[in-house]
Order: C-alpha cells, then sequence, then structure tokens
C-alpha cells in the first residue's frame, strides 16, 4: 500500500514544464504508443481496470470500446476539466502542477480513440490554470507532441483548451459537449450516449483530467501491473481532496484500498482532527454523496473496517454506505451542524441547476427553503417528513444526476442525523447563530 | 414493427414508436399526460417529467426492468416491451409529484389568465393534483413583457416546457428567442428585448400549454368557454390556411390553428391569418368544430351527443373522486363540471 504515479515526484525541480516534465521520465509513452495499434491501447486500458475518476467510476477501457466508428466521421476526446463539485480541487491542483500529464495521456488517448481534434473543457473560475495548459500545450506543439504527423508517426493531433463560464451543470458530461458548442449548458436527453452522438454530433468520449492522466503510466508499465496497485476491482491510485476539520487538509494520492481510519488519523495523510476534538462525520465523495457518521465510515454495518475503495465505500448501499464519487474527502468535528451543512450543500444544488426539468427545477430550491426555516428557529416536525418527501420525488426523476446529487445529500443527513433536525425544532430560535443572524440582517455585533 | 404492452393492453407500432406514440394509439386512459412533448416539433420533450412511466420489461431479448422511471416522450419502444404507466403506482406517485412541482411557483391566477379553460396545466392540475399546497414561501414573479406588438409573455405562470423555444428556432426564419438563467430563475426571453415578428411566431400561443404566451388581440376579451369555435378556411400563401374563429356573437374574437385531443396543432398558421383577418367574411366556413379536448371548453355542450357523453363520464369521475376525498386543486372550482 502507498504506491504514487501521479504526484509522487511534484518536489523535482520544474516538472510544470516540459523539459522537468521530460527529466522525470514524461512523454516516453508516447513514443511507445504511437508504435503501438490504438486497440491495443484499448485493450491495455481494459485490462488496467481504471475506472472514470470524474464521479460515476465507469470503466475506462470499456467506455472507450462502446465509441462508435462510422466511416468518414471524425471523432472526439473531450477532458472534463470543470471540476465544480463541493469538496473537489484534485484536478485543478495536478493541472496546475504537471500539465504536461495531462498533455501526453491525452495525446495517447486521442490517438487510441482515433480523434485527431481534442478539447480541454475547463472552469471559467480557474483562469490561472487554462494560462498553464495553454503555454504548455503551445511547448508540447514546439515539441513536435501536437499537430501534423506526430513525432513522424503520421498521426495529427490538435488540443484546444476551452473555458467554461462558471456553471457546475456544465461538468455533466452532454451539458459540457452543448457548451463546448457554444450553447447552454443544458444536459441532453440520454441515449442517445456521447459515444454515439457527441459533440458536434460525432462519436465523443467525455473523461475526467486525473482518469486521463494515469494513461500514460498504463502504457509504459502495461495494464497488468498497473492492476496490481489497488485493491480488488477498485485498481490504481486517486487524488482524494481532502477538506474540513482535519490537521493536514490538501490533496493526497492513496493507493485504493487504504483504510478510512488510516487516510483520516495517520500523519501520512490527513493527521487526525484538529485542536484535538472528535469525528462527528464523512462526505466521502464530494458533496453529492451521502453523508456517513464516524461510526459507518470507520466500520462498515457489518463491522469491517471500511477502505478508501469503490466497493468498500459502496458497501451496504445508500442504507449504511456512500460512494467514493470524485474523491472529496470533507470531514467534519464534533461542533459540526450537519443540518446547516446541509442547508449550504442545498443552496449549492439550487444555484446550479440548470432548470430544464421540473422536479430539480423547483425541488432544489423548495428544499433549500424548508432547510432555511431549520437555520432561523422556525422549523415543525412535519418539514423532516416533508424534506424526506420532496427528495424522494426527484430522485431518479431528471434528466441528469444533478437532481440525485441534490436529493441524496438530504436524504442521507436524515436517515442518520434524523436527531439532529429535531433537536432544531426544539430548541426553535435558540439555534439561531448569532453571526449569521446578525450578518443577513445587517447590524452590528456588540 | 416491435409489440409492446402499456397497462396491459398490447400494440404493435413501427420501430423508433416512442412509448408515448404507442399509448396514444391504444388510448384512452392510459395515455400518460404530456406536457412538453410536440410530436410537430423536433427535439421536443423530456423536460417536464410529467409523462414518466415505468419499463418493467426492457425487450422480449433482454427482459431487464429499466432502472429509472423514463419520459415515455422520448423512450422508444422495443419489441416485447411491457410498460406500467396508471397501473404503477409508483409512477402515479411519481407524477402527483412532478405536478405538485409544476404547480410549487404556478401564480394559479386562472381567474385572470385567458388560458383558464383551455389550460393543460389545469387539466393536470384537476386530475393528478392535491387539495392544498404544501408551499408556503412566496412564489416566484416575473414582469410582463411584450414580445411584438401581438403577444404577451406572462413568464410567470411559464412551465419551461421549451415548446416556444422550438417554434421560433425550427419555424422562425432568425431565431431571437431562448432561455436565459439557470434553474428556478430561468426565464423566456427573446434576444435583448428583440421583438419576435416572424411570420409564424404566432404559433407559440398555440403550442405554450399555460397561459405564458397569450394573443394580444384576444386578452381579457372573453372567457374561452363562452366563445364559439368554428372551422374555417382561405387560401393562403403563407400557410394552410385552415383555421379555427372563436365566435362570440357575430364576431370573431381571436384565429387559432386547429389543435387535436392533445392540446396539438393539426397544422401551422401563420401570423397573418392569426391577428389580421378577424372578418367572417375573410374566410370559407366549414362548420361547428367539433373539440375532443378533455378540459373546461369541451363541456359548453357545441356538439350534444359528445360533450354530454364527455360530461356525464366526468362528472361520475369526479363523484367517485369526492367519495375517495381525492379530488383535486382549488382551482377545480371553477371547473363547471364541478358546480
Ligand atoms: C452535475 C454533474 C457535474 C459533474 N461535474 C464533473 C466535473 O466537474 N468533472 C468531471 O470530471 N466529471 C463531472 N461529472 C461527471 C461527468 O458527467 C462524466 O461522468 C465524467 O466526466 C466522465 O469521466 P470519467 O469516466 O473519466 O469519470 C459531473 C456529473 C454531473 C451529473
Ligand atoms: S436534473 Fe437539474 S441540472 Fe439536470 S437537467 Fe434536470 S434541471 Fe437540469
Ligand atoms: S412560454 Fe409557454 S411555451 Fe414557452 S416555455 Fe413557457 S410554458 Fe412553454
Ligand atoms: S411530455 Fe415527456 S417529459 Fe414532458
Amino acid at each position: 500500500m502507498g504506491r504514487q504515479i501521479l504526484i509522487n515526484d511534484l518536489d523535482k525541480e520544474g516538472v510544470n514544464t516540459l523539459s522537468g516534465y521530460k527529466a522525470i521520465g514524461g512523454y516516453t509513452a508516447i513514443e511507445k504508443a504511437l508504435k503501438m495499434k490504438p486497440e491495443e491501447i484499448v485493450e491495455e486500458v481494459k485490462k488496467s481496470g481504471l475506472r472514470g475518476r470524474g464521479g460515476a467510476g465507469f470503466p475506462a477501457g470499456m467506455k472507450w470500446s462502446f465509441i462508435a466508428k462510422p466511416p468518414g466521421v471524425p471523432r472526439y476526446l473531450v477532458c472534463n476539466a470543470d471540476e465544480s463539485e463541493p469538496g473537489t480541487f484534485k484536478d485543478r491542483f495536478l493541472m496546475e502542477k504537471k500539465p504536461h500529464i495531462l498533455i501526453e495521456g491525452m495525446i495517447i488517448s486521442s490517438f487510441a480513440l482515433g480523434a485527431n481534434t481534442s478539447y480541454i473543457y475547463i472552469r471559467g473560475e480557474m483562469m490561472y490554470v487554462f494560462h498553464i495548459l495553454e503555454k504548455a500545450i503551445q511547448e508540447a506543439y514546439d515539441a513536435g507532441y501536437l499537430g501534423k504527423n506526430i513525432l513522424g508517426s503520421g498521426y495529427d493531433l490538435d488540443l484546444h483548451v476551452h473555458c467554461g463560464g462558471g456553471a457546475y451543470i456544465c461538468g455533466e458530461e452532454t451539458g459540457l459537449i452543448e457548451s463546448l458548442e457554444g450553447k447552454r449548458g443544458n444536459p441532453r436527453i440520454k441515449p442517445p450516449f456521447p459515444a454515439v452522438v457527441g459533440l458536434y454530433g460525432c462519436p465523443t468520449v467525455v473523461n475526467n483530467v486525473e482518469t486521463l492522466a494515469n494513461v500514460p503510466w498504463i502504457v509504459n508499465n502495461s495494464g497488468d501491473e498497473y492492476a496490481k496497485i489497488g485493491i480488488g476491482k477498485s485498481t490504481g491510485t486517486k487524488l482524494i481532496s481532502a477538506s474540513g476539520h482535519i490537521n493536514k487538509p490538501g490533496v493526497y494520492e492513496i493507493e485504493l484500498g487504504v483504510p478510512v481510519e488510516e487516510f483520516i488519523f495517520s500523519d501520512k495523510y490527513c493527521g487526525g482532527i484538529r485542536n484535538g476534538k472528535k469525528l462527528k462525520a464523512v462526505v466521502a465523495g464530494g458533496s453529492s454523496v451521502p453523508i456517513l457518521p464516524t461510526e459507518l465510515i470507520l466500520k462498515t454495518a457489518k463491522g469491517e473496517p471500511r477502505l478508501m475503495s469503490y466497493e468498500s465505500l459502496s458497501d451496504g448501499g445508500f442504507q449504511t454506505g456512500t460512494m467514493l464519487g470524485s474523491g472529496g474527502f470533507i470531514v467534519m468535528d464534533e461542533d459540526t451542524s450537519i443540518v446547516k451543512n446541509l442547508w449550504n450543500f442545498t443552496r449549492f444544488y439550487h444555484h446550479e441547476s440548470c432548470g430544464q426539468c421540473s422536479p430539480c427545477r423547483e425541488g432544489t430550491g423548495w428544499m433549500e427553503k424548508v432547510l432555511h426555516k431549520f437555520i432561523e428557529g422556525h422549523a415543525q416536525t412535519k418539514d423532516i417528513d416533508l424534506l424526506w418527501d420532496i427528495q424522494r420525488k426527484i430522485e431518479g426523476k431528471t434528466i441528469c444526476p444533478l437532481g440525485e446529487a441534490a436529493a441524496w445529500p438530504v436524504a442521507a443527513a436524515i436517515r442518520h442525523f434524523r436527531s439532529e433536525f429535531e433537536e432544531y425544532v426544539h430548541q426553535g430560535k435558540n439555534m439561531i447563530d448569532v453571526k449569521h443572524y446578525y450578518r443577513l440582517n445587517n447590524l452590528q455585533e456588540a | 414493427m416491435a409489440k409492446v404492452t402499456i397497462d396491459g393492453k398490447s400494440i404493435e407500432v413501427p420501430d423508433g414508436t416512442t412509448i408515448l406514440n404507442a399509448a396514444r394509439m391504444i388510448g384512452g386512459d392510459i395515455v400518460p399526460p404530456a406536457m412538453c412533448y410536440y410530436s410537430k416539433l423536433k427535439t421536443s420533450g423530456g423536460y417536464c417529467r410529467t409523462c414518466l412511466v415505468k419499463v418493467a420489461q426492457g425487450s422480449a431479448k433482454d427482459p431487464r426492468p429499466m432502472p429509472k422511471p423514463v419520459p415515455s416522450c422520448r423512450q422508444t419502444v422495443m419489441d416485447g416491451m411491457v410498460v406500467e404507466n396508471i397501473t404503477s403506482p409508483e409512477i402515479v406517485e411519481a407524477r402527483a409529484g412532478v405536478v405538485e412541482f409544476l404547480l410549487l411557483n404556478h401564480p394559479l391566477d386562472c381567474p385572470i389568465c385567458d388560458q383558464a379553460g383551455e389550460c393543460h396545466l389545469q387539466d393536470l392540475g384537476y386530475e393528478h393534483g392535491k387539495m392544498k399546497t404544501r408551499y408556503e414561501f412566496k412564489r416566484r414573479e416575473f414582469e410582463k413583457i411584450d414580445i411584438g406588438d401581438k403577444i404577451k409573455l406572462h413568464m410567470t405562470r411559464c412551465i419551461l416546457c421549451y415548446r416556444c423555444v422550438k417554434v421560433a428556432d425550427q419555424l422562425c426564419s432568425c431565431r431571437n428567442h431562448g432561455v436565459m438563467n439557470r434553474g428556478d430563475v430561468a426565464e423566456i426571453s427573446t434576444y435583448i428585448e428583440n421583438v419576435v415578428d416572424k411570420d409564424m411566431s404566432g404559433n407559440m400561443i398555440d403550442v405554450c400549454p399555460v397561459g405564458a404566451l397569450t394573443d394580444k388581440t384576444f386578452r381579457f376579451k372573453s372567457r374561452v368557454w363562452f366563445t364559439k369555435p368554428v372551422d374555417a378556411h382561405r387560401t393562403c400563401d403563407k400557410c394552410c390556411g385552415k383555421v379555427r374563429l372563436w365566435y362570440k356573437g357575430e364576431e370573431v374574437l381571436r384565429v387559432t390553428a386547429r389543435k387535436d385531443k392533445y392540446g396539438e396543432v393539426e397544422d401551422w398558421i401563420c401570423n397573418s391569418c392569426r391577428f389580421d383577418h378577424k372578418k367572417t367574411s375573410d374566410w370559407v366556413i366549414e362548420g361547428a368544430s367539433h373539440i375532443d379536448h378533455h378540459s373546461v371548453i369541451s363541456a359548453n355542450h357545441y356538439e350534444t351527443g359528445k360533450a354530454l357523453e364527455n360530461l356525464k363520464s366526468d362528472i361520475e369521475r369526479h363523484q367517485k373522486q369526492l367519495k375517495e376525498n381525492k379530488f383535486a386543486l382549488g382551482q377545480g372550482a371553477m371547473n363547471p363540471n364541478n358546480v
């Protein structure tokens, strides 16, 4: 346990430049890949067991093999760098520190998919990362890794970076494609899936930054080697964005399968809860996955230690488990108000709903308003049941998974922390956060 | 051809047919309500979620059920597919939820809305809604705006079905109408308040399921159920010229396209027929319109036989619902069937 392949050498001189990246062995996979057949690369990625790191965890090799190949129709690879899930900041970190690993991954992946034009769709707020990428891409063009006849192989590839306007929904792959086409970022109704009808109506693969960054290592070391890292079907490493009440917040690369307890408490990773407080709850995979209380995040309902892996985190379904998601690991200590945190998350989803389908458009706003009643101290017990009912009527009835992403946190908070909602009801105005109250009403604190 | 079974009734339909259209071919109670789908507009449907159904068996080849409810207006059938609509308690509940969401921020200003009486949201609320709202917050409001001198946009009533956007996109020569902002403050708008004044733009009024887009030449002239629909035609070089005239006494109050029983127009009409030809002498009269649409307007006995039948079955149904104490929504009281 503990192998790293993505951010192990950030301390080396100039890894954010082409020459620095080459000094640590960068751009060797490209030479190897361009001599392979595209299908062989897809096969290696399949063997590696690499799963999508954007949230859903869909096997990358399988996704690639679904791409339609009608003759005479271009294919596209799009890198999803829209990273806007609260609690997730790993893609930004990787692109900022090591932009060339993404570029190399994209060149190999584009070659494997037969794409001659590829895009990185980056979140508009990350303007400085956009500039880093632009610079790195220019370096790659100058070195002959991009453009016409790459390294004399006869393969052409153009790579563009496109800035989003700052909407979480443009991270959803079909919303992203619409936005990239210059339209309103409304998710499309599926089927057809992007692998058949994607960007400009052509077959398209959308992959997360971290997913693509794993590809050079797989090509260099083989899929079988990659599959030896990690545990079971959770192969490889994962970047975890650790935040919240821990001593050492930041981005960590873990080998999948590290026990959650070790991840939170060992000095190698989060370094325990700050100020000697007790752990209360963890949101393990970005704001949309179900929150779990201490007893369920450290151990599964069966009493086995919970591991940082796709399977172990989802053990027990949503009754007692959660999801690895995008790896946004938010830790909350004993002083945290679950209700207030939930209100904050719900505010986010309300703000970010695209408004296409009625359950999400109306339901997210409604949940936010009901939750605000708790914060303001005038909620009643029936409001807890109302919240439960609203989230149930959103879940599974929307066009894209944002509806679920808004519903799950509400369901999980009520499932595991109902007593806290009741506390808000019974205490009423006593629960008002004075600071918050003053701020809302523009009053000076005494 | 594909054989599909919906609520126990089977039909063979051409490949590529949607579940909704298959259900319409079967007809009757099992047809899911559709607030955003419009067969004459490409890429319509999928937004409102009122037409959700359960696919209990995917196909003969792959009998697995689909994991989530699917929008019947977009999901095509497979041979051997088994669909549950009103026979699935889960779907009935989901639909009630969607209706609640659609009405959540709706102003319920039916007493002053021109659409009342031929409004799909009224019908939907009446059939699937609840007596009381659980929403206790201020409802969303927008300014009313004029789009062109003939069309009024009352965004507060809009359910964001996107039909008018597709009309602007697919029927008008230059697209300057769309959706601005997102989430529950998303609104229909014209490009920098550009006037929509194209030959076919008036069709937006007909496709709008609610009173968000209304005909300014008809606004506040009369309740629709006091006007008498008559089919008529004229030779027109821009459209089919086949329309419905709505009379009050001798006067033509408005001109619309002819609508079928799902509230969809039979053929588009141009703005000239709609707004500029309002004299009986402009038209060749064909006779009283047959209104099949199950709503208040069909209750005013234009064609005694059919309408009376409808009325009778309505009354029976509502009495039953009343007995079961599950009937429906404030504005129901304005339906003449209900007094
Ligand atoms: C509302 C929403 C937001 C999303 N945001 C992102 C994102 O910011 N970055 C990302 O990689 N995937 C995001 N996804 C997941 C993508 O839709 C898609 O599954 C992913 O990019 C596929 O890449 P992968 O297979 O490599 O994980 C989002 C999904 C939803 C529903
Ligand atoms: S679920 Fe929400 S964000 Fe997704 S398409 Fe529907 S309204 Fe838009
Ligand atoms: S204005 Fe009418 S037609 Fe247009 S989106 Fe709103 S409800 Fe639909
Ligand atoms: S009619 Fe099918 S989703 Fe609106």
